[in-house]
């Protein structure tokens, strides 16, 4: 059974990449702040004890007052589980750090987030529209997308 | 003596038959070899994730089917996976090993449809696919049994299955599980040692272990690069703890590995169906709930060892009857991360059998 990890003591090792941006957001979840999102997950990787080395899964949440992005990282080493999530301010223009460079399969992925959600990722290298074509009239899944 | 050359770049689909599904490559050519790639794809978007936001979590289950519609059956599993986890449901020992049953049912459907149209991509135009297809429609019959649809089944419910099998269908699974042991292995014979097949597909598109996990590939084609990595086994859901398997893996991790690990999965896969035959146990199918039910406000996130790969649903609930966001982790979409660079290097000729090898699907792929 894949593992979550304590959070508790993993915001506490945090502390030493960047003090006072991760926080506990529930059992097995983390809240990092954007600017710290590239080092603390370079971290988690290349940590022997974390190895985070395959990133399942990113999600982008319209919220209204906020848009949220949720990274779901396993440790195929470990076997365990990290839930991170990252709150983004601001409607026309979103932006959170790209983590291309940490993990390439953030790469398709975060063009979706893009495409659909509308989040700018800085530091992608090509963050073109993957599923709707350039000219599409917004981003659909946001909750004020009324189509046209 | 000299010859001027330049580069031509060509465009290969949408349609094209080879592309399973509407997909379009841009690929960039010098003579015969591919020195650029621009996969192209969304043809198929419908908004799925949109859609299931204006629909109660048992409607979603037949927005589901239409995922990777060659294993509407493991889609519907990890969806009703996601919901159990938000909701905290239980579900029936009766109703988790009919889902584990036709579930693995369904991923040798799929894994032959996989087989067999990356033999039809190397050029062995349809006596091997119809070998394959004769196989999965003796599935789709058993489906049919159980809800009456043979692909877009919808079979599974939140909180277990949709009903109790009809008593024709275990005879019909006895037979079949009797059968198809016989028709792969002759399916093996005609092709797993064949000269064109090996000289085809040994050593094309090697896709290396480091690169696979960086990448997040997951399914046959992360296992035939030698991670032995399986959500059945890693994170174990419904009964797939009790079930008795091997994870077959590869070595090289070329189109040929891949391959073989879909035909190897498909014996693992007649070894759990079997098992989930003999311990079925009685009693209730599905928990009720009710029809408009609301889970508490929260998150989750369920995912399945799908035909293709990690196959996951994260829902937010915020206490209504629709999920406030539905987001499907697709396996294929990810997987195509990769193919780009699989791709570079080799012969316009080989391009099929690569992209073949990685078993794609579009409904997945632009949902």
């Amino acid at each position: 059974m894949t593992r979550a990890l304590q959070t508790a003591e993993l915001v506490e090792r945090l502390q030493g990449v960047a003090a006072e941006a991760v926080t506990v957001a529930a059992e097995g979840e983390v809240r990092v702040a954007p600017e710290s999102l590239v080092a603390v997950c370079r971290f988690l990787k290349e940590e022997p004890e974390f190895a985070m080395d395959y990133l399942s899964s990113i999600t982008g949440v319209d919220y209204l007052d906020f848009f949220e992005v949720v990274y779901h990282l396993t440790s195929l080493t470990h076997n365990h589980s990290l839930v991170l999530k990252t709150t983004l301010h601001g409607r026309d223009d979103v932006s959170a750090p790209s983590l291309t460079e940490v993990w390439e399969a953030a790469d398709l992925q975060e063009r979706e987030v893009w495409d659909l959600m509308g989040v700018r990722f800085t530091g992608h290298p090509n963050l073109k529209r993957v599923l709707t074509w350039e000219g599409f009239p917004g981003h659909p899944l946001r909750k004020d997308h009324l189509g046209g | 003596m000299n010859l001027p050359s330049e580069q031509i770049t060509i465009n290969l689909g949408p349609q094209h038959p080879s592309t399973h599904g509407v997909f379009r490559l841009r690929v960039t050519l010098d003579g015969e070899v591919i020195t650029d790639v621009e996969p192209i794809f969304g043809y198929l978007h419908r908004g799925t994730e949109k859609l299931a936001e204006e629909r109660t979590y048992t409607q979603i289950v037949t927005l589901t089917d239409r995922l990777d519609y060659t294993s509407s059956m493991i889609n519907n599993q990890a969806y009703v996976l996601a919901v159990e986890k938000l909701a905290g449901v239980t579900v029936p020992p009766r109703g988790q090993y009919l889902r584990v049953l036709t579930a693995e049912l369904q991923r040798i459907a799929s894994h032959l449809m996989g087989v067999g149209f990356f033999l039809q991509d190397l050029g062995a135009s349809g006596t091997p696919l119809m070998y394959c297809f004769r196989e999965r429609e003796r599935i789709l019959d058993l489906f049919e049994m159980l809800c009456g649809a043979r692909v877009t089944v919808s079979y599974m419910r939140p909180g277990g299955v949709f009903q109790e099998p009809p008593p024709e269908f275990w005879p019909a699974v006895r037979h079949l599980l009797d059968t198809t042991p016989d028709a792969i292995a002759e399916l093996e014979r005609l092709i797993s040692e064949n000269e064109i097949v090996l000289a085809r597909s040994k050593g094309v598109g090697v896709l290396t272990k480091e690169k696979a996990i960086d990448c997040a590939i997951s399914g046959p084609n992360l296992r035939a690069s030698g991670v032995a990595w399986d959500l059945r086994k890693a994170d174990p859901y419904d009964v797939y703890a009790d079930m008795d398997f091997a994870v077959p893996v590869g070595s090289n991790g070329d189109s040929y590995d891949r391959f073989l690990v879909r035909v190897m999965e498909v014996h693992q896969s007649i070894r759990i169906a079997e098992q989930c035959y003999r311990d079925m146990p009685g009693g209730p199918v599905r928990s009720e709930l009710p029809f408009f039910f609301r889970p508490p406000p929260g998150d989750a996130y369920a995912h399945v060892e799908a035909s293709k790969g990690e196959l996951g649903f994260y829902l937010v609930s915020d206490g209504g009857i629709a999920p406030y966001r539905c987001k499907i982790r697709s396996p294929s979409f990810i997987n195509l991360t990769v193919l780009a660079e699989m791709l570079l290097g080799w012969k316009v000729a080989d391009l099929m059998v690569i992209f073949g090898s990685l078993d794609v699907n579009m409904g997945e792929v632009d949902r």
